[in-house]
């Protein structure tokens, strides 16, 4: 074992494994991933476990239950530099829709035994547990984003991950706005940068799985929603997706001061 | 005549004779296009190419493609991109570096750009546009190594503009819409009774490329109309500047209420500036591979409305919108004169139709005035 490689450990709560997938997904640069870190931990991988601390611990999934709370700060505590990865450990991911409505209720309606679920009220972000050095958003992430800032890591620089809106990168792509030619309703405006404009780019508007950029002024972005023949609810039910928290919390503020 | 030889006629076949003698002398030609529902700038194979029988309608947040009863190529304003994204592109490496086998970075230059560009269909505000960048990017002691590699040795073939959209407003910038000066050859175009286009040298490069495509004799009455039709396109815009001298107004402007106003419709996105022609800023970021023996410094389009823009040690200056818009407007209007010796503002009205929110900078820069002159009247 070559004790001098960085340690990496992949690590999933509540979500899907869609973002840890994305790491298996660097096919042309797994080997050089492989050939830097040493990979203590990733069961999607393999089944061999090294034990801590390790350097660097990517997590994906939110919290949902006690026993991921406890978890997680067990992560915490054995990792150097922790990243989480997507939408459900950045924001809560889509699992976070339960936390405006009846957890019972919901556990009733899906399950056959609903008495055998232990689940907290609220799936909630990484960060509202433990303290989080990286983020990187979106549903699933940007693969060029998590290998960026891995480069990042191993070279001891900081990594880029802007925040602001999708629209630079539509730009940066000499791509046409999806609103302004086509009426299209798109959240790129509000988003987070990081996709590289993904849906834009094949003339699709934003759904804003990358959550909030750094200074959403929503209001204005629901002027041209509603433009576009958008009703209100539509409107609401736009932002109730995957960071269905982070944007509902951008809403309640904007909502208390109109 | 306003400049040139005597001017002559092109008839619109013959447009391809003038593409075949820019590719002959191994020009990338560059120029409008449709594409996913906009005229757009991109490199063009030949003259069918060219946005034949489409107009565009705009307004402030919206554009949208209208077929025409004629095959008019020219009669388009204010598309999505200029032709900064050309020669000043959204991403460039600047350079990239390899680690010798003795632990020493080897420095790669970035080789220049090998392609010499014709940038066809340039309106008078572009041109406009292309002098300011020349002198913001070549005019100082450091030029920037990636618009000057290829900005040298263009070739401009201007087209006057006969058709403003709804959001232009060269007229009162006094940019268009007549082509002045900037170009090798200028044409204006009509479609009635012949489709044809007059044409005017603006330098020995374009006389000499002239030379290989038919032309005839412009005939005294086709140089009036001609002249007559951009004379009626600047009558007919609608949009124009505050009548007074833009840096005074945004100077005494600096702590006006009406930045709220705006900052409760913009969305701080960054899409006007990056389709203003003009808007030159770029940060840059190094990358490294997952070797840690290769590294590359590339250069992207940045923009004042991103927070990380005004971080300094310790945080942002400008993190509200208010702040962002003004520091943009001030630039452009207010500031840049006396940094640059010319306005920053072309009045191609992009920032208009292209901002989602459908912020309008002549708007934005009246209601300064007005409020001014009521302060002053109070």
């Amino acid at each position: 074992m070559d004790v001098s490689k960085p340690t990496l450990a992949v690590w999933k709560l509540a979500s899907c494994d869609g973002c840890q997938l994305t790491l298996l997904d660097c096919e042309d640069e797994l080997l050089a991933v492989a050939g830097r870190v040493r990979i203590a931990h990733f069961l999607e991988a393999s089944r061999e476990v090294l034990p801590g601390p390790y350097d660097i611990s990517l997590v994906e999934g939110s919290v949902t239950t006690a026993a991921d709370a406890a978890r997680i700060r067990a992560i915490r505590e054995q990792s150097r530099t922790l990243i989480t990865l997507g939408a459900c450990a950045t924001a809560g991911g889509i699992q976070a829709l339960r936390n405006h409505a009846d957890v019972a209720e919901y556990t009733s309606l899906v399950y056959a035994h609903p008495e055998y679920i232990a689940t907290l009220a609220t799936s909630t972000p990484i960060a509202a547990h433990v303290d989080v050095d990286y983020e990187l958003h979106g549903c699933p992430i940007d693969r060029g984003q998590l290998l960026g800032v891995i480069s990042a890591l191993l070279a001891g620089r900081k990594p880029d991950l802007p925040a602001h809106s999708v629209c630079f990168e539509c730009k940066r792509r000499h791509r046409v706005c999806v609103v302004v030619a086509h009426g299209l309703p798109c959240l790129g405006p509000v988003t987070r940068a990081g996709c590289g404009a993904i849906c834009p780019a094949q003339q699709r508007g934003c759904y804003g799985c990358f959550g909030p950029m750094e200074t959403p002024n929503l209001a204005a972005e629901a002027e041209l929603l509603g433009a576009t023949g958008m009703a209100p609810d539509d409107i609401d039910r736009l932002y109730r997706l995957f960071n269905t928290t982070a944007f509902a919390d951008l809403l309640d503020a904007a909502g208390e001061k109109s | 005549m306003r400049s040139g030889d005597a001017a002559v006629l092109i008839d619109v076949a013959d447009l391809s004779a003038l593409f075949g003698a820019l590719h002959r002398r191994g020009y990338t030609i560059v120029g409008p296009t449709v594409r996913d529902g906009a005229v757009v700038v991109a490199e063009l194979g030949g003259a069918q190419e060219l946005p034949y029988g489409w107009g565009v309608d705009t307004e402030a947040g919206h554009y949208r493609l209208r077929r025409r009863a004629d095959d008019a190529a020219f009669a388009h304003c204010a598309g999505p991109q200029s032709f900064k994204d050309v020669l000043h592109p959204p991403r460039a490496r600047l350079w990239s570096a390899d680690r010798a086998p003795d632990g020493t970075p080897e420095v790669v230059p970035e080789p220049p750009s090998e392609k010499r560009y014709a940038l066809f269909g340039a309106r008078p505000c572009d041109l406009a546009a292309l002098g300011v960048l020349d002198r913001v990017l070549t005019g100082g002691d450091h030029p920037e190594p990636v618009y000057t590699g290829r900005r040298d040795g263009t070739f401009v073939v201007a087209v006057e503009c006969t058709e403003p959209g709804a959001t232009c407003f060269c007229a009162s910038m006094g940019t268009g819409p007549h082509a002045r000066d900037g170009f090798d050859l200028a044409l204006t175009e009509l479609v009635d009774p012949d489709h044809c286009f007059l044409v005017r040298t603006g330098s020995p490069a374009g006389a000499e490329i002239l030379a290989e495509v038919p032309t005839r004799p412009a005939p005294g009455e086709t140089v009036t109309a001609a002249a007559g039709l951009v004379d009626r396109a600047a009558a007919t815009m609608t949009r124009h500047m505050p009548d007074e001298p833009l840096p005074p107004l945004i100077a005494a402007s600096r702590e006006s209420p009406h930045w709220d106003d705006v900052a409760s419709r913009c969305l701080t996105c960054g899409n006007c500036t990056m389709v203003c022609p003009t808007c030159f800023c770029t940060t840059t970021e190094e990358v490294t591979d997952l070797t840690g023996d290769h590294v590359e410094r590339w250069r992207h389009w940045d923009s004042c409305f991103s927070v990380d823009f005004s971080y300094l040690h310790g945080g942002a200056v400008r993190t509200s919108g208010q702040s962002r818009y003004r520091q943009w407007i001030s630039h452009k209007l207010g500031t840049w004169p006396e940094q640059f010796g010319m306005s920053g503002c072309v009045g191609c009205g992009r920032c208009i139709a292209w901002c989602p929110a459908g912020i309008d900078i002549t708007a934005e820069a009246a209601a300064l005035a007005a409020s001014r002159t009521g302060q002053e009247q109070s």
